[in-house]
């Protein structure tokens, strides 16, 4: 009970504080989630402002109440006061149209600095699918094409335009900290920039009811230096390691031998299914199964072993396989950097 | 319950007058009556009894979700039967309780305020509640079965079309909307004639309530608004059933094309809910100030500029879907002009607190928490109008605070005010106060509690409809505060409920006007008799039992036949009599028909057909012509309004 | 407070026409709505079309004559309609009675053209999505046709079978306001499903 009493004062006190995140629009960390904090501050004095006028009237009126009631016929219309409150109602009916006019202003100039776009922006492409995201970087010719699942890597300070698709349902692309959201409608191409001015990692998650497991389509951004960015990109161009001991050999097999080639590709291998996640450098990403779980052995072993189990309902199925061959899968899972 | 007024009602006839009225007027005994009742006080009650059902059966859905929600990645609930709850708390609250109870409060009080003896249409409002009910009952017969909604009370496609929702649940979903739309339309249609053609004569448009303003506004937004969602769940149950593409991309339909239907009447739909709560916050704040509500033009032209600019905003529930951003600005701004009728109404309401003699019993305890609430939720809606920064809350629990702000502060706050205000006219037995006082407390604690820390879980990054979240967000402090916040609430509104059956038995006893208020419903007794009015108030000013004085009436109206007075528009002058029908049994069984065809085509669409036969026969039975009124009553037949020559 | 009498209702009339009388605002309310719902249909179409590359989707307008005949023979339908209701308005029982079968005579004809409309529309209702919405737009135009045929058909019927009184003359002269409505809806669908395609570039 302790506990819970001090979890509580703890979160009250918090509540209102805790600005700092990786998945959080209070944190801004990149142009447009700048600008848009612009728009959040001037709304909070605004309306903060307007708020308090309303319960100091509110209170004063409450106040007046507590003089002694007067005896006689209840008013209709026409007390001594009457003027004053239209007088009064002039006032606030303008002060109402000035705070809006200011924040349609606002709101609007940011609006438009929102489609700017910087010269020479990265593209980048995301698809979404009941419940993950499939990344692409452009480049050409097709060789120069960079596959990943469920985590953008921007270079610092250079504009990026994500060009948003869907594969299905509606989905909406949301990093908080670095921009605003967007949706991912099927038919439809829609577009998001971001230019981010921080180095770190931030998170993001779909944001627009996709089904069963909308709560757990999540991706990860990293935000590094244009050299670190360059060199993660040609480190994903390449094939994928081969396997060196037996049991990584025997984890080969045993994935082009099941279920899992039917969806997943693997460069340089035979493994060329597209209804799944790239695994090629799995193990370059922080997380697994768009956030699900960490991309840990424990983790990774449990969510081939029953996808399920972790997600109910996930496109992935449960494919049958004793503890030796989840071992050997996971081991050779584990060589794709 | 007495059938005649009392001897002290301003509006009584002699005992003899009264005794013949009351048998005229009355809902015969038992099963038979209960079934065939025409009586809109009857009709009244028993909506707003099962309204306040499906908020108890919702906000029983709604602390379940707060459970599993109340810790990270809890594992009480799976996410279908949560994406299930979240759906059905959505459509119970907005289709089945947020409507259809105001519309309930409408058509009790609606005859009472403006002095007439029921409302037009008396079997248009039987049916009306039927067919509520009827879909009411389909939907969570689903929820038992297994097979309830579970796309949101919104259903977007195509996530809700045939490939991606199997089964019949969103064919039912969509059909329960039918269902409480027609519902809905037919109440207002009965509304908006009472409130136009049956007033009291002297009523003119200058001295109707302001309740009444609201719920003629509200009735015509209903009007215009439903056939859009109409549109948008037929489309949705063709495109499933018989292979239409009105949605599929792939051959020339739009995925937005629903989002832009339905916000065209979900935008409305939030105001439809709203408006009626503003009416109810005039007539309690006036009463508890004893002073008329300052400002009364410019209220109603409030009222009437939010009804009309409601219908201009709905793009702002689209920001995010990439439409072009110039056009979005002028959504933005029209969105940020309709908190200016809002914030001239708070105004008002103030200057009336502020210049009037308040008495703060808990009627008026609600309005102040209506103030409170209501302004906040306001205010984050003229955040959520800018574009730049609804792209970051949109979708987010920031939402999630804003609406329940709005409609809980908005319109639920004021109805448990009006209902308490409007308990001893409708029993005869007051309340009690301590407990009013209390449950307000409670409930206004337990909803800042519970809805405020959604603000910041918004801001932080937390997104919507999910049903759980990692433990490493840091989002689970504020949702446990949230679900104590949402059990102190349920806990207010127990106690709010039992207080009201506790009263309706026990209660002590109120007189016709107990709170001395000044509109025409406190004329007659508590509760009023069948007839509503023995003689016909006449009307001389607003708050017309405020006035010095003694209260002008007329007599004339027959009182062995059903006969009700029609006035004119605008200056309420006494124009013709016209006669009422009577308890009649095709109200039930249209809706039974009806029912039918509506259910069946679900799963078959020849219902549409054949289901169609039974209908109209129970349409024909139901629009026979009578015997004419006219010579029933032995009424001249030289000048008769319209004719010509 | 005591009451105090200021006057007698009983002079009054118990029956009148259009706005004094209370089916004529349950009319107008229907007409509110379904206004409402046919321009949303048509705004439904319009939608449709701008977003499409061609239109009709699949190339083929609908046949213009049936689309063409039923206008003309609603347009025209006005005149005894308009008949109709001043004899109803002027409450004589023998004029009445005959413009109600003429109009009633020609709601019967216009559900045979529709018959034939459905029959050249050249597409179906799950081609695609203009073949969805052209037959979404005439179908609401259809069972309004068919409502105030039925509505008609009483009407008419019991000017024979029972004795009229102003009721039964305000009835008929409500029918004839429902009939306007119907007529003045079918223009601008008619623009949309035959004359749209063939506007369209």
């Amino acid at each position: 009970m302790t506990r819970l009493r001090g979890r509580l004062a703890i979160a009250a006190a918090l509540g209102l504080g805790g600005c700092r995140g990786a998945q959080t629009m209070l944190d801004p960390a990149g142009d447009q989630a700048r600008d848009i904090d612009v728009v959040w501050r001037a709304m909070l004095i605004v309306c903060g402002g307007m708020y308090l006028l309303v319960l100091g009237f509110l209170a004063w009126a409450l106040w007046r109440a507590r003089r002694p009631a007067a005896v006689g016929a209840p008013a209709i219309g026409h007390t001594p006061a009457e003027r004053t409150l239209e007088r009064s109602l002039s006032a606030w009916v303008a002060l109402i149209v000035a705070g809006l006019v200011t924040l349609v202003t606002i709101s609007f100039l940011v609006d438009r600095s929102l489609a700017e776009v910087g010269p020479q922006p990265l593209r980048v492409k995301v698809t979404a699918h009941q419940w993950w995201w499939r990344v692409d970087y452009d480049g050409s010719p097709q060789s120069q094409i960079v596959s990943t699942a469920n985590e953008l890597h921007l270079p610092l300070n250079r504009p990026a335009v994500v060009e948003l698709q869907a594969h299905d349902v509606i989905h909406s692309f949301w990093a908080p900290n670095l921009a605003g959201k967007v949706d991912l409608i099927p038919g439809r191409t829609n577009y998001v920039a971001i230019t981010p001015r921080r180095l770190g990692g931030f998170r993001g998650q779909c944001a627009e009811f996709c089904g069963l497991e909308h709560a757990k389509m999540a991706f990860d951004v990293t935000v590094e230096s244009p050299e670190a960015f360059e060199a993660w990109r040609r480190s994903q161009l390449a094939e994928a390691q081969s396997p060196t001991n037996a049991q990584q050999v025997h984890g080969q097999q045993l994935f082009q031998t099941k279920a899992c080639v039917m969806c997943h590709r693997i460069q340089g291998t035979e493994a060329g299914g597209s209804t799944g996640p790239d695994l090629t450098h799995l193990m370059s990403r922080r997380h697994i199964a768009a956030g699900a779980l960490r991309n840990s052995r424990g983790d990774l072993a449990a969510w081939i072993a029953d996808p399920q189990g972790v997600k109910p309902g996930t496109t992935m199925p449960r494919v049958p396989l004793t503890s030796d061959e989840l071992n050997d899968i996971v081991a050779y899972l584990e060589t794709l950097r | 319950m007495t059938g005649v007024a009392e001897a002290g009602a301003l509006t009584a006839l002699d005992a003899d007058g009264e005794q013949a009225l009351a048998r005229t007027w009355a809902t015969p005994r038992g099963l038979w009556g209960f079934l065939t009742t025409v009586d809109a006080k009857e009709i009244g009650k028993r909506y707003v009894v099962t309204g306040l059902a499906f908020l108890a059966l919702g906000g029983v859905l709604a602390l379940v979700m707060r459970t599993q929600l109340a810790r990270p990645e809890s594992g009480l609930i799976s996410p279908d039967r949560y994406n299930q709850i979240f759906s059905m708390h959505g459509t119970t609250m907005m289709f089945l309780f947020a409507v259809p109870i105001m519309e309930a409060m409408g058509l009790y009080l609606t005859p009472l305020m403006v002095g007439s003896r029921t409302m037009a249409f008396p079997r248009l409002n039987a049916f009306s509640y039927w067919i509520y009910l009827a879909g009411g009952v389909m939907l969570y017969v689903a929820y038992l079965l297994n097979i309830a909604p579970e796309a949101g009370w919104t259903a977007y496609v195509p996530l809700s079309g045939p490939e991606y929702s199997a089964g019949k649940r969103t064919d039912i979903w969509a059909q329960m909307v039918t269902f409480t739309e027609v519902a809905g339309l037919a109440a207002a249609v009965s509304m908006a004639t009472t409130i136009l053609k049956m007033r009291a004569p002297g009523m003119s448009l200058a001295r109707l309530p302001l309740f009444m303003w609201s719920m003629l506004t509200t009735s015509f937004m209903v009007m215009l608004a439903m056939p859009a969602v109409m549109l948008a769940t037929s489309f949705l149950i063709s495109d499933r059933l018989i292979g239409t593409h009105f949605y599929n991309e792939a051959e020339g339909g739009s995925n937005l094309l629903y989002q832009h239907l339905f916000w065209f009447f979900g935008h409305p739909e939030v105001y439809i809910i709203f408006l009626p709560g503003l009416g109810m916050v005039s007539e309690i704040t006036a009463t508890f100030c004893r002073r008329s509500v300052f400002g009364y033009p410019v209220m109603v032209l409030s009222l009437l500029s939010t009804g009309f600019l409601g219908f201009g905003l709905w793009v702002h529930h689209m920001f995010a879907t990439g439409l072009p951003h110039l056009g979005d600005s002028f959504y933005t701004a029209a969105s940020m002009t309709i908190a200016l009728p809002a914030g001239v109404q708070i105004f008002c309401w103030i200057a009336t607190l502020w210049d009037g003699k308040p008495r703060f019993a808990t009627p008026l305890l609600f309005v102040v928490g209506f103030v409170i609430t209501f302004v906040a939720g306001g205010l984050s809606g003229v955040m959520l109008a800018s574009v730049p920064l609804d792209l970051q809350v949109h979708d987010t629990y920031f939402v999630v605070a804003h609406f329940h702000y709005v409609l809980i502060g908005g319109a639920v706050f004021p109805l448990l005010g009006g209902i308490y205000y409007w308990f001893p006219k409708v029993t005869g037995r007051m309340p009690d106060e301590v407990a009013g006082k209390w449950s307000f407390w409670l409930i206004f604690l337990g909803f800042h509690l519970a809805f405020f820390p959604m603000h910041v879980l918004g801001l932080r990054g937390m997104p919507r409809r999910v049903y759980t979240y990692g433990a490493d967000m840091g989002w689970a402090d504020l949702n446990l505060l949230s679900t104590l916040g949402a059990y102190l609430l349920a806990s207010g509104i127990l106690v709010y409920l039992l207080n009201l059956v506790a009263a309706a038995r026990r209660g002590w006893p109120a007189g016709p006007n107990p709170w001395n208020a000044g509109g025409l419903e406190w004329a007659t007794s508590s509760p009023p008799p069948p007839h509503n009015f023995g003689a016909t108030p006449v009307v001389e000013g607003r708050e017309p039992l405020w006035l010095p004085g003694e209260f002008p009436v007329m007599h004339g109206l027959d009182v062995e036949h059903r006969e009700v007075l029609l006035t004119t528009i605008a200056d309420g002058k006494p124009d013709i009599r016209e006669g009422s029908p009577g308890p009649s049994i095709w109200p039930l069984l249209s809706a039974l028909a009806v029912s039918l065809l509506f259910i069946g085509s679900i799963f078959d669409e020849w219902f549409l057909v054949w289901a169609s036969i039974p209908v109209m026969l129970c349409l024909i039975g139901w629009f026979w012509p009578k015997s004419s009124h006219s010579k029933l009553v032995k009424a001249p037949d030289d000048k008769i309004p319209g004719a010509l020559a | 407070m005591t009451a105090r009498l200021v006057g007698d209702l009983s002079p009054l009339p118990a029956a009148g026409f259009r706005s004094h009388g209370l089916w004529f605002w349950a009319a107008m309310g229907f007409m509110v709505i379904e206004g409402a719902g046919f321009s949303l249909a048509c705004a439904a179409y319009v939608y449709l079309m701008n977003g499409a590359r061609e239109w009709p989707l699949d190339g083929v307008a609908p046949d213009l004559g049936w689309g063409t005949a039923m206008a003309v023979l609603l347009v025209a339908s006005l005149v005894p309609n308009a008949l109709m209701s001043r004899a109803s308005r002027k409450r004589l029982a023998g004029p009445t009675q005959l413009w109600a079968v003429v109009v009633f005579a020609l709601n019967t004809l216009a559900l045979v053209v529709r018959g034939f409309e459905f029959l050249h529309l050249n597409t179906r209702w799950d081609a695609n999505a203009y073949g969805s919405i052209v037959w979404a737009l005439i179908l609401l135009h259809t069972v309004h046709l068919l409502t105030d045929f039925i509505d008609t058909c009483f009407v008419t019927l019991l000017l024979f079978t029972h004795p009229i009184d102003t009721e039964r003359f305000s009835d008929v002269d409500d029918d004839s306001v429902y009939w306007g409505f119907v007529v003045a809806c079918w223009l601008p669908i008619y623009l949309l499903i035959y004359w749209a395609p063939r506007w369209a570039p």
